[in-house]
This record gives structure tokens, sequence and C-alpha cells, in this order.
């Protein structure tokens, strides 16, 4: 009986590819899935298009093809990557380059219209308010603000860019499991509206879209983490699917991680809202009539995956300017420490307050206290600690008052309290963006939809 | 007898615009029950509720043993405008890690530790 095995890429932008390697090599995967965007990398691709109008798409995927190809075309592994960002164009031609100067060859899809910034008038106009998802805000307040806005497409161009030979399916904003759906719904014919087929499609596309949190990596627990084998050699997951949609979850031999009921169900519900209504453009999954069997060495049966008509609409992601960060940070050691980050804290208030500076927001944070664990660090040993870090940020309109307020802070190693580190600079204003999530009618964006085939 | 969610449940968390989202895993069918019984989203909120976040929601998984809790407005707004450190809630889970629920002593997991 048919099989087709896809195994996880990279699983955000900055990833590592080394353990794709051993998928390629020795895990007898078909096609890799590789999820180079987040919510936060759209906005960080934006920053880098605004410097540069040929860049905003992740630098990685050529790097990481650069060192794959070679591996991948011998054995006749297709790619399927979102490493388009918000200028799939740049990403080919980069792509094309590197292709050029090693001399290989490959058939690459670039699949476009996910880009609705340059239309948001046009559809607001047209009947779409693209209100905020969340809040229900009229999108009037942030529209001269924004800087991107592209919807979430599906896996259809997808999987018709496979259709037409590509080797490389290249895209920008796709729902991260589409870039797993698209090759199954390829390779078996599944009909679009095979809903329950879709649903293990996008359970499969979910559970490879973060590589390593998918075998053991980033396994959230007391001990049980440190139980997980050779993290330095972690294997990234493979699902073997078959034409039901049912799939044996597991990794390449001879890696590191672990895939077990544990690993496989973190994975499953990570990022997930609503787990009975689990929406993407092509499906919405139910994850209550899962079925996920422990066979044991790193190998876990999903089946059991039930779906719902696709919704009519498309999520759009859209970033908007929303002011800049200052940070300032400042560390002490012992004898009170955090009662001289406190001091430290109450200083620079004092003096942001006699500048006059127009501060929106202050955020105060104790690193080896309370930065990562909030209100809920427990304080028993607070003023005992051996050493403590003062980080404190604000939000301001004002470029030049963020730039200002890190440089407060060098000043206190000779006039503030004493037994200071980490004097190592200041950090530079960053341009902070609010995300706007909201929904379109789903033809308005896939009458734009644009598969382009090039032969390098 | 008061017992530490570290002790009998693992968990993960993640963001999705301004909401942060946990799973909450129990090692066993017993103590699945119990965390099904005692970890309501009043309790949540109450945990949580140096975060100002908005409402809780909260979904039991029996398939998978599992407990799927969302704080909504819980970043800041979101990861890319939000001044703290953990701008991507990873660390939520462990957080809620931290809560105390009422438990049996004799839960399959308290004993083998």
């Amino acid at each position: 009986m048919k099989s087709v095995r896809v195994g996880a890429g990279l699983g955000f932008y900055g990833d590592s590819w080394r353990p794709v390697r051993a998928s390629i090599e020795r895990g007898g995967v078909q096609y890799i899935a590789s999820d180079h965007l987040s919510e936060l990398t759209l906005a960080i691709l934006q920053k880098d298009r605004q410097k540069d109008p040929a860049a905003g798409y992740a630098r990685d995927g050529v790097p990481m093809l650069a060192e794959l190809w070679p591996l991948a075309a011998k054995r006749g592994v297709k790619f399927v990557l979102n490493a388009g960002g918000l200028n799939p164009q740049g990403a080919r031609a980069a792509i094309a380059r590197a292709f050029h100067d090693q001399g290989w060859k490959a058939k690459i899809a670039t699949v476009t219209g996910d880009s609705v910034l340059e239309r948001i008038d046009e559809l607001r106009s047209g009947g779409e308010p693209l209100a905020h998802m969340d809040t229900g805000a009229d999108l009037a307040a942030v529209r001269d603000r924004m800087l991107f806005a592209n919807a979430y497409l599906g896996a259809q161009p997808i999987a018709e860019a496979l259709a037409q030979g590509a080797d490389i399916v290249l895209t920008g904003r796709v729902a991260d499991a589409a870039l797993t759906l698209g090759p199954l719904a390829y390779e078996f014919g599944w009909q679009w509206d095979d809903w329950d087929r879709m649903a293990a499609g996008l359970t499969l596309g979910h559970l490879l879209e973060c590589s390593g949190q998918g075998s053991g990596g980033n396994f959230g627990s007391a001990g049980e983490w440190a139980k997980v084998p050779d993290h330095a050699h972690l294997g990234y997951p493979i699902a073997e699917v078959s034409e039901d949609g049912s799939a044996l979850f597991t990794k390449p031999p001879g890696t590191g991680g672990r895939v077990s009921f544990d690993t496989v169900r973190q994975q499953l519900l990570y990022e997930v809202h609503n787990p009975h209504a689990y929406y993407s453009p092509d499906v919405v999954l139910d994850m209550g009539s899962l079925k996920i069997e422990d066979r044991g060495n790193d190998c876990v049966r999903i089946a059991g995956a039930s779906g719902a008509a696709r919704p009519q609409t498309l999520k759009i992601v859209a970033g908007y300017q929303d002011g800049w960060m200052g940070t300032g940070m400042i560390g002490f050691a012992w004898p009170e420490a955090y009662a001289k980050c406190e001091k430290s804290a109450e200083i620079v208030r004092t003096l942001v307050m006699e500048q006059g500076w127009a501060v929106e927001d202050t955020n105060v944070e104790y690193i080896g206290y309370n930065s990562l664990l909030g209100a809920n660090a427990d304080p028993t040993y607070r003023d005992q600690l051996n050493e403590c870090f003062l980080r404190m940020t604000i939000r301001t309109r004002d470029r030049r008052i963020a730039d200002s307020f890190g440089r407060l802070f060098p000043w206190l190693g000779l006039s503030g309290p004493p037994y200071v580190g980490s004097l190592k600079g200041v950090q530079p204003a960053r341009e902070l963006l609010g995300i706007w999530p909201a929904l379109v009618r789903r033809e308005l964006v896939e009458k734009n939809i644009k598969i382009e085939l090039e032969s390098v | 007898m008061r017992v530490p969610l570290w002790k009998i449940a693992h968990a993960r968390s993640g963001d999705k615009a301004d909401r942060a989202d946990i799973g909450l895993f129990a090692f066993d069918a017993g103590t699945y029950a119990v965390l099904k019984r005692e970890v309501t989203r009043e309790r949540l909120a109450a945990h949580f509720a140096g975060f100002n976040a908005g409402p809780v929601e909260l979904w039991p998984l029996d398939n998978i043993l599992a407990l799927k809790i969302v704080l909504n407005g819980a970043l800041q707004g979101g990861a890319a405008r939000s001044l703290r450190m953990d701008n991507l809630g990873k660390c939520v889970a462990a957080q809620l890690l931290r809560m105390e629920i009422e438990a049996p002593e004799d839960l399959p997991r308290l004993k083998a530790n």
C-alpha cells in the first residue's frame, strides 16, 4: 500500500537545518516541509524590507537549500517552504542565483497572492471591514500605520504546483500545516472536500511545523525533559502517511530526541485555541476524536482525525507600527543584589520623570528572579540572590526617547549602588509592531493566487 | 493534600496574537480526572491574576488526557509589541506548573517519585 513520508524542515526563522540531513539521508522522506514564518517573523521581515526593498524574505532558505539540495536531488526529495515571507519573488531570485552558481538544476514554483497590503482599501470599499478578529475594533485606527498584511493561503496552490512538476515549492504566508497537507493531497489525490482526510493532513502538518518540538525538544516538564536522549543530535519528526490519513509519526534512526505519546500530544495542542475547532484555510479540525497510540521505539500511530467544512473566510495577519521600545539593563552581585536592582529602577524612574519624557508603559523585570515567571516567581530567596539583573523597558511614540532611555543605565556604574556587572553597551531603540488579525472572504484573495514555475 | 502541578503533570505554552495558550497533560487517567476536577477557569484566573488578562478558556480532551487552556489578552497586545522578556509566552506553562491543587495522596505519579 502506498505511503508518503514527509519530514520537518525548519520550525522557525533561524532554526537549524543540520537535523534535516538525517531525515533526507536515512529517514526515507519524499518531502521536506519547512516552516520559516511565525506571526513575529513577518514583523522581522518587514523591518528588513523597510531597509532594503529587495529583502523581506527568510534568508535562511538559501543556505539551507545550498547545503541540502544536492542530497535531496539525488534521492528525489522535494522541498516545500514558506521562506518567501513578504517577498517570494526576492527569495526565488536568491535561490535561482545560488543554484546557477552551483550549476544545479531544479524546477521552482513560486506561489504568490497572499499579500493584501496594496488591496486593503479596495477590500474595505468592497464590503470587507477587516475589523480586528478578537476585539472587533475598526481598522481605521491603524490603517495609516499598516506595514504588511498577508492572508494565510491553504494547501491547494502547493498541491497544484507539485502537479505541475515542481521540485521546490516556495511560498509566502500560507498556513504552516499547508506545507504538509499540500504534498499529501497531491500524492493521494485527496478530494478537497474530504474533510476527514483534510483534517488528518492538517494534524500531521501541525505536528511537523515546529521541527524539534515534535520530537522531544522543548518538552515542557519538571524532570522529564532531562530524560530525552541526546539533544545535540535531536532528529526532526517524520510522518509516514497512508492514503486514509492515518500515520506513523517517527524520526530518523540513530538520532536523539524522543517521539512518544507525551512529546506528540504536547505539540498537538501547541498554539491551538479551541481544540474542537482548529481553523485552517482547508478544513476545521476537531482534535477530540484523534487516537494517539504509542508503539514504542520512537513511533506513535496517529489516526481518527475528524474535519468539518473549511471556512468561507481566510485569516489575514497584518502588522502596524506601534511605537518604540527602549531597553536598559544592569546587573548587581550580592549583597542585596535584588534591593540594588530595585533601587536602580527607582532612580531611573525619577530621571525619566524629570526629563518629562512621554512614556506609555514601563516594564520592570528582575533577571534571575522574576523575568520569566512574573507574578508566579517564588519570593523565598529574593533577598539572598547571588546576583540579579534589572531589565527595564519602556514603550514610547518617540524613537529618540527610546534611544535615550538605554543611555540612562551606564552612568549607574559609578554613581549608583555597588558591585555592578554587565555594562556591555547601550541597546538602541527597537520598533514595536502591533499584530492585526482579520477575516476576509476567501474568493477575494484566492482569485489573485499565482503559481509561477521556473526551471533553473 | 496540596500538590503542585509540576509533580503530576507536564505542560507547554505558546502565543497567538494577544493570547497565551497552554496544554496541560496528565501522565495517567487517574491524575487526568483530578486535573479535570481541580483546574478550573476560576482557579486559573486567580493563578494568573498578575497578567491582568481577560477571560480564561478551558477545554478538556479525554482522548489525550489533557486540558487546553487559553489566557486571552495576556501578552501585552502580542509578541511584537510586548515589553516583556518572555514576549512569546513560552514560560507561561512553567508558571502554571507552580499552581497547587487538592489531590489524593495515592496518585500513581506521586507514589512513583
